[in-house]
């Protein structure tokens, strides 16, 4: 089923009968040639990837809850290329381009908006890391604009730029920075790879991984034994537990990171603001509500859902940038558990266990991420080769210290990022 | 989420600075190896359950105290001086 403007014109005059599942409902089969741990963004982008760049379509997608249901449906929507180190900023940027493409290569609308993202700066030292990271964003062929005081107030005119701790200097404009439809991500993603062959099981935890000689052999689910020689886990705040599966400790600690939406209001706000110094960032939906959200809790959780301290600190920083949301009521809070590394950046790589692919350690940047991050991992699942756009994610850094990708340069360590 | 210090009692957790996994009680030797000095620094059980990790009480008494709680709930479920951990170590 394409989607298309004629085929909604048709339907609408038809009675919308002819609108069917977006993806089907298989059993799953008892030998695939890979299988994907993990339904979210990442798995089923990989999936989809698989498929599509390098023909596998005897593959399946385990899913022990339903699709949209984990960390894809509980996000702040960002999507952005604005990275500063080797590693990160070639990936970021690979991932964005393929989010330009990606309503016409799904065929769906995942709303994708570039509508800019400004990063603020209060102080004459900031001003300079952000021009030299607004240097490395144009060097890496993505777009950087630093505005001044005033240039801010054009975009912004409703911030305090007075503030007495946070007066702002001016901001870096990042135009192709944005927001898309975080669920219509996942559902796209379900429904392209389901195209192609890729099976989608929901309700299928995986309970252990079967290794035999060092290698991977299949999986024991909750809905019986699957075998596969090539298992990717793209699991998120779950890495540990999987990864436990087959005899691995991670450097990953999960912890809870909070967001927030008000009712919906008149469009206010156009842009994706950023508020380093208060740990603030806001947007508002295309259904009104101004989607917002902070830091982590800073303590390791899997609840999914967040502590009133961080709550108030949230609060406290939006009514510092923007006095004028205390007038908005917040409708919803919810948390998501966050697979943090020590030092920020994610993991795409082997294992030890041959056969098995981690793709893990998102912190709290997963979203923006999904298509490059499908993209990259389906090609190291497909050719166990390291995609050229991802070649520094290793999971052997932290034990050698070589390749330490610190972007927010605090060290490498578990409760600095 | 309230901490019990075992010196101040219940307090708010807004007081206290977490560290991490209190694996880190257990500092290998320098000659320990690379494995050693690996997981001591970097790999991580992180439990989806019952966890000991390592916090400060640093808006108040500044002991550092190991806290047993579930990850899951929230719950706390006991607290000690990390001082008095380490010397049951020795």
């Amino acid at each position: 089923m394409r989607f298309s403007g004629l085929r909604i014109l048709k339907e609408g005059l038809t009675g919308n009968k002819g609108w069917g599942a977006h993806w089907r409902d298989p059993e799953p089969k008892s030998h695939y040639d890979a299988i994907i741990i993990g339904g979210g963004g990442h798995g089923l982008s990989t999936a989809y990837y698989l498929a599509k760049n390098h023909g596998l379509n005897n593959i399946a997608v385990l899913e022990k809850g339903y699709i949209g249901g984990g960390n894809v449906g509980r996000n702040t929507t960002i999507v952005r290329a604005n990275y500063f180190l080797n590693g990160n900023s070639e990936f970021y940027s690979h991932s964005l381009k393929l989010w330009e493409g990606l309503e016409e290569d799904l065929n769906y609308n995942v709303m994708h908006s570039q509508r800019g993202l400004i990063n603020l700066f209060h102080s004459d030292g900031q001003r300079d890391a952000f021009v030299r990271r607004g240097n490395a964003m144009v060097n890496q062929g993505d777009d950087a604009i630093l505005l001044d005081r005033e240039g801010v107030r054009k975009h912004l005119p409703y911030l305090d730029f007075d503030n007495a701790r946070f007066p702002i200097y001016g901001g870096l404009l990042h135009p192709r920075g944005g927001t898309a439809r975080h669920d219509a991500v996942a559902w796209g993603f379900a429904r392209g790879a389901d195209m192609r062959g890729v099976d989608i099981i929901q309700n299928c935890e995986v309970k252990g991984i079967d290794i035999k000689n060092g290698a991977v052999t299949g999986v024991q689910t909750t809905r019986g034994a699957i075998k596969a020689k090539k298992i990717g886990m793209t699991v998120a705040g779950r890495s540990g537990q999987v990864a436990a599966m087959a005899g691995m400790r991670l450097p990953v600690e999960s912890h809870v990171l909070q967001a927030f939406v008000t009712e919906g209001l008149k469009p206010v706000i156009d842009h994706v603001i950023s508020f380093g110094m208060g740990h603030f960032y806001i947007s508002q939906s295309d259904k009104g509500g101004l989607v917002f959200g902070g830091d982590l809790d800073f303590y390791a959780s899997y609840a999914s859902r967040g502590n009133l301290p961080m709550k108030e600190h949230v609060m406290e920083a939006g009514m510092t940038l923007m006095p004028m949301i205390g007038e908005a009521k917040v409708l919803r809070s919810w948390g998501g558990i966050m697979d943090m590394t020590p030092d920020g950046s994610p993991i795409i790589d082997k294992s030890p266990v041959e056969g098995l692919y981690i793709n893990a350690g998102w912190c709290y940047g997963g979203f923006k991420a999904v298509p490059g991050s499908g993209s990259v991992f389906s090609h190291l699942i497909a050719t166990d080769q390291h995609h050229s756009e991802a070649t520094g994610f290793r999971l052997d850094r932290f034990r050698t210290g070589v390749g330490i990708i610190d972007e927010e340069g605090t060290g490498s360590q578990h409760n600095l990022h | 989420m309230r901490l019990k210090c075992p010196l101040c009692g219940e307090r708010d957790r807004r007081e206290f600075y977490y560290f991490g996994d209190a694996v880190v009680l257990a500092r290998p030797d320098p000659d320990a190896g690379i494995s050693a000095w690996d997981d001591y620094l970097h790999n991580r059980d992180n439990p989806a359950g019952v966890t000991r990790d390592l916090w400060q009480h640093e808006a108040g008494c500044a002991a550092w105290i190991v806290v047993t709680r579930d990850t899951v709930s929230h719950e706390v479920l006991d607290t000690a001086l990390a001082s008095d951990l380490k010397r049951a170590m020795s």
